[in-house]
């Protein structure tokens, strides 16, 4: 089965720091992935390099095209980004900042056809904040702010979708409500890759890439006993998974004693 | 406070600028004298024609083509820099272009400025926009860019009183144009005629298309560089056409009326604060408030002290201050 996105040998610099070495990953379609590691591994410049938003060279392949080959339209219709700590818009009303995640589908000058509408106010649905679509970004709680900006990424109806830290200012609630959509999305046959700092969030993921100092350490299935011990190993043994009523849950580990 | 209907400001304010250029034709050296009623019933009065069509309403005409114009590119600096606080005259631009239409007078030697024909007025709006253009990238070479609020500002107050300084030490060498230069740095629509109202008209027409043809990319660039990339906006050819609109806009108003603080300040931050609208709606909303501000500044500068005249970029300046003190207040820069 051709992987969702294809990278090979991919390397970056930030301020002329390699953040970025070398780094060959397949990631499957149809499956959500979750990318974690310590602050520091690269994460962020992955997903950036893997959506084309940051220099880089090596090869990337996004449902069997390479990346560089496909106009930046066609791209955006591929890849829906939602960034980390997206910042500004403040005087836009939420539907709006929605709408603009049509922008790939629509003309240079045209106006939003009705598919267009359908699309944002299914996706508000979807995030739950169709209700203050006529709110301004601004006047928004940081969790409401990120459930439309969720919904802008979601509205693109791209197949992939890759996620930065999409949890940020996300009560448990809706942290629980994200993770529906995620799998909603896999199970309409999209594919999700996030990259998150919630250990336990993440091992809710079908697949986890482990990052650390620009290198994948290990790729594998959540539910595997080697990820748990990649992942415990990946943050020197300062969380420890278990499993707690059927769930498994990442604890954290106090210098010189072990989680019960 | 519900946003306001953009469609509804839009026509607002269009009735606005209509009775101001009724208003602002009916303001002379002596205050209020509606010389149309004159003409009704002496229609053979050659002077009061010549006043009306000849000062007056290209006057009016101009000032609010002008204002528009800064009005316009405040909105479009703000969005490509994404910054709230990057109109043409904290960018320097304006600057730069007094430094450059100070350096066309002195090379052409020309006359105070209401003796300007089509030709010389054109040369001068191309003078103007190319310093507004240095000053602009000036200004974004000191800043590295444009993430940082204050590093941007800062630079744009150097920038603005470095490219000052340098128009003062043109006038300095050349004490010929004191008189027209000073005009200019007060701010004044006392030289418009209607050959600075076609310039004005055409940089606006320009202004707009081009403004517009990127405004929903400047929306996807309200969310960031990343999320308007991810969306496939072409982030440096946008930035560039949107640069030089910016610097055509400042470059055409500035050689017409001098500096005028705070408009394109001002303009844009009260269309969004009365409508939310998308960048579609806030340009020409922010150009018909930047046009009805300068208006109506200007009437009040002719108005207030007839048959003295006080420079209209003093008033916009006090104005626009207070506004900006307010705005600081109200949200962090």
């Amino acid at each position: 089965m051709t992987p969702a996105l294809l990278c090979t040998n991919l390397r970056a610099q930030l301020g002329g720091v390699d953040v970025l070495r070398g780094i060959d990953l397949a990631l499957p379609a149809g499956r959500w992935t979750a990318v974690v590691g310590p602050n520091g591994a690269g994460k962020t410049t992955l997903l950036k390099a893997l959506s084309q938003l940051t220099p880089h060279s090596g090869r990337v392949e996004v449902l069997g095209r390479e990346t560089r080959e496909l106009g930046a339209r066609q791209r955006a219709r591929s890849i829906a980004w939602l960034g980390q700590n997206e910042g500004g818009a403040a005087d836009l009303l939420a539907r709006d900042v929605v709408m603009l995640g049509r922008i790939p589908h629509q003309d240079w000058l045209g106006p939003a056809t009705a598919s267009d509408r359908e699309a944002v106010q299914a996706a508000m649905q979807r995030t739950q904040c169709w209700q203050w679509r006529d709110r301004p970004l601004g006047q928004l709680s940081g969790g409401e702010r990120q459930r439309v900006l969720l919904a802008r990424a979601l509205a693109v109806g791209a197949p992939v979708l890759l996620m930065d830290e999409p949890l940020a200012n996300l009560d448990p609630p809706h942290q629980a409500d994200w993770l529906a959509i995620v799998r909603a999305h896999v199970e309409a046959g999209g594919t999700a890759v996030s990259v998150l700092h919630e250990v336990t969030m993440a091992l809710h993921a079908d697949e986890m890439v482990l990052m650390d100092a620009g290198r994948v350490v290990h790729q594998g299935a959540c539910a595997n006993a080697a990820t748990h011990r990649a992942l415990e190993d990946v943050f020197n043994q300062r969380i420890a998974v278990r499993e707690v009523d059927g769930q498994r849950v990442a604890l954290p580990v106090h210098p010189g004693s072990a989680p019960r | 406070m519900k946003p306001a209907n953009a469609a509804t400001l839009f026509f607002a304010l269009l009735a606005i600028s209509v009775a101001l250029l009724l208003v602002g034709s009916a303001v002379g050296s002596e205050g209020w004298e509606p010389l149309w009623s004159h003409l009704w019933t002496h229609a053979d009065d050659a002077q009061a024609a010549a006043i009306l069509w000849g000062i007056r309403v290209p006057r009016s005409v101009g000032a609010w083509l002008a204002g528009a114009l800064l009005g316009i590119s405040g909105a479009i600096a703000q969005g490509v820099f994404r910054n709230p606080l990057a109109d043409p005259y904290l960018l320097g631009s304006a600057s730069g272009a007094a430094f450059g239409v100070a350096i066309c007078l002195v090379v052409l030697g020309l006359a105070p400025m209401d003796a300007l024909g089509w030709t010389s007025r054109g040369v001068l709006t191309i003078s103007g926009f190319a310093g507004a253009m240095a000053a602009v990238l000036v200004t974004l070479v000191l800043a590295q860019g444009v993430q940082h609020t204050l590093r941007l500002l800062l630079s744009g107050v150097i920038v603005g009183m470095v490219f000052g300084a340098l128009a003062a030490l043109v006038m300095f060498w050349q004490p010929d144009i004191m008189r027209t230069m000073q005009a200019f740095l007060l701010g004044t629509t006392g030289f418009l005629g209607w050959d600075a109202v076609a310039l004005l008209a055409i940089a606006l027409v320009v202004t707009t298309v081009v403004g517009i043809g990127s405004s929903r990319a400047l929306d996807a660039l309200a969310l960031g560089e990343s999320t308007a990339a991810s969306l496939g906006v072409a982030l440096t050819p946008v930035r560039i056409v949107l640069v030089v609109a910016i610097a055509l806009a400042t470059g055409a108003a500035v050689a017409q009326v001098g500096l005028i603080a705070f408009i394109g300040l001002v303009a844009p931050h009260l269309m969004r604060t009365l409508a939310k609208p998308t960048h579609r709606w806030l340009l020409p909303l922010s150009a018909l408030a930047g046009g009805v501000l300068l208006l109506a500044a200007d009437v009040l500068a002719r108005w207030l002290l007839a048959p003295r005249e006080m420079p209209v970029g003093v008033l916009t300046a006090v104005i626009g201050g207070g506004y900006l003190i307010r705005l600081m207040h109200r949200r962090p820069m």
